[in-house]
């Protein structure tokens, strides 16, 4: 196959996979939120069981007006969730979803990669934060700050205890490496990584930046029709990233029996399990109060992940 | 009761998965028609033949939502020394805007002319359409359900007991 042949099916894949994937998600999330509250959720859209909700939902957003506020910065308001949901769409690329190179882009410092791109979703808020020229949005964009800024840290130091223990940034090499005994050893860096990646991605319980019911909507107040919505799928593309990088980083990636053959199937049947638990979180918890948001971060989460990092040192050097 | 930490927390994902697995508890009324409990009080139907025009729904009304007219009309019996007089109903209609639904029309009926039932899609797009006239409550009669059975361990009512001692 010529390399260009290859390149297109390859970038393809992913693209077919970042329009999809968040898609279901978003409908399990329907349904799943319905049925733990008692409803039955979408119905109608599409005659069975509402299957079609999000496509009717995209549809009534593209015909929704598109507004400006007439005091904001109108080129970075423009551009602010083209660049929320762009970061997800790259590390897609790079996530692998079965063995022996199944991965759109492999790279080795893979792992660092991914961190510094989803990292680039902090400026995206703060774009669409500052150029509203709302006093929502910006509270909410300085909420956004304070929490993004500082769960960085222990999603950052999780993440490289796992790479120390893998003795590579690849994420392949990762999954490679990957042990079941892991889920033990590495398991309070699972949960950082698990916890403080739902903070980066701003679900409840850790929506204060958003918290509807206090600031409107956070910096996404002014945004309408399909910038909205760019912004509403950036969430879900969120959930599928954060899901795929506890996958392949904690919980084995394509590990599984028959995974030569099913390996694709098992990344995926481990991303929908996490994807799952971060809907089930959003149903069973209150949102943390900016206070307790914090002290989360600081004195419980990053504390963990450093110990974690020390036994990650003990345990690898004593093998 | 709580102690261990973190107790709250599970016990938080363990009633919202088992909520999940439970049937929901939606109706869904346009495409399921509900079971209504016996005795629900959707409209006021009209039995107009038993009607005597004795205006006591209309007094005993809270609200003043019953409507009537009627005229008096000689009916001439052969061999009679006078003609007699019968009232006949012109209109009967209930506002179903002003009315409350407490039923005491249906209460004080001497003649079993008013009656509950369940019908409950009558809402209209005017406010003033709510108002209604005997043909319309005439046409719920078919609704009205069969009276409720008798309570097994009840007393008997008189007509039983009296005819049985005979």
């Amino acid at each position: 196959m010529p390399v260009w042949a290859e390149l297109a099916i390859r970038v393809l894949a992913v693209v077919v996979a970042f329009l999809t994937l968040p898609l279901l998600v978003g409908q399990t999330e329907h349904k799943v939120m319905a049925h733990m509250q008692g409803r039955l959720g979408p119905m109608y859209a599409g005659a069975f069981h509402g299957w079609a909700q999000l496509i009717a939902d995209g549809v009534k957003f593209v015909q929704k007006e598109d507004v400006t506020p007439r005091d904001a910065d109108r080129t970075i308001f423009r551009l602010a969730p083209v660049i929320a949901l762009v970061p997800y769409l790259v590390v897609l690329l790079v996530i692998p979803l079965g063995p022996s190179g199944l991965v759109a882009q492999p790279l080795d410092i893979g792992l660092f990669f991914v961190l510094a791109v989803v990292g680039v979703g902090v400026v995206a808020v703060l774009m669409a934060a500052w150029a509203s020229a709302n006093k929502y949005a910006l509270l909410g964009g300085l909420r956004a700050a304070a929490q993004l800024l500082g769960y960085e840290l222990p999603f950052v130091l999780a993440a490289a205890s796992v790479a120390m223990a893998a003795g590579t940034l690849s994420l392949s090499g990762i999954v490679e490496a990957w042990r079941p005994w892991w889920l033990l050893w590495q398991a309070p860096a699972a949960i950082v990584f698990f916890v403080a990646g739902l903070a980066e991605i701003r679900r409840p319980p850790f929506d204060m930046p958003i918290a509807d019911s206090e600031l409107v909507f956070g910096y996404m107040t002014e945004y309408t029709g399909l910038r909205f919505a760019f912004f509403l799928l950036a969430e879900y593309v969120g959930i599928v990233v954060i899901a795929a990088l506890t996958t392949v980083l904690f919980l084995g990636g394509w590990k599984g029996p028959f995974d030569e053959q099913l390996g694709w199937l098992w990344t995926l049947v481990k991303v929908g399990a996490v994807s799952f638990v971060v809907i089930w979180l959003r149903v069973a918890y209150p949102r943390l109060r900016e206070d307790q948001l914090q002290r989360l971060c600081w004195l419980v989460l990053v504390p963990i992940a450093l110990a974690q990092l020390v036994l990650t040192v003990a345990v690898k050097s004593a093998l | 009761m709580d102690q261990v930490p973190g107790a709250g927390l599970a016990k938080g994902l363990a009633v919202t998965l088992k909520t999940m697995t439970r049937r929901s508890h939606t109706r869904q009324y346009p495409d399921v028609q509900p079971d209504l409990p016996p005795r629900s009080r959707g409209v006021i139907a009209l039995v107009e033949e038993n009607c005597t025009v004795c205006m006591l729904c209309a007094r005993e009304c809270p609200d003043w939502c019953i409507y009537i007219d009627s005229h008096k009309e000689e009916v001439h019996v052969p061999g009679a020394a006078r003609a007699r007089q019968r009232n006949v109903l012109d209109r009967f209609a209930i506002d179903f805007s002003l009315c409350m639904y407490c039923g005491i029309c249906i209460e004080v009926c001497p003649f079993d002319a008013l009656f509950w039932t369940p019908e409950f899609e009558y809402a209209e797009h005017d406010i003033l359409s709510l108002m209604h006239e005997k043909e319309r409550l005439g046409e719920w009669v078919a609704t009205i359900p069969a009276p409720p059975a008798h309570d097994p361990n009840g007393e008997p009512s008189k007509e039983e007991s009296k005819a049985g001692g005979r």
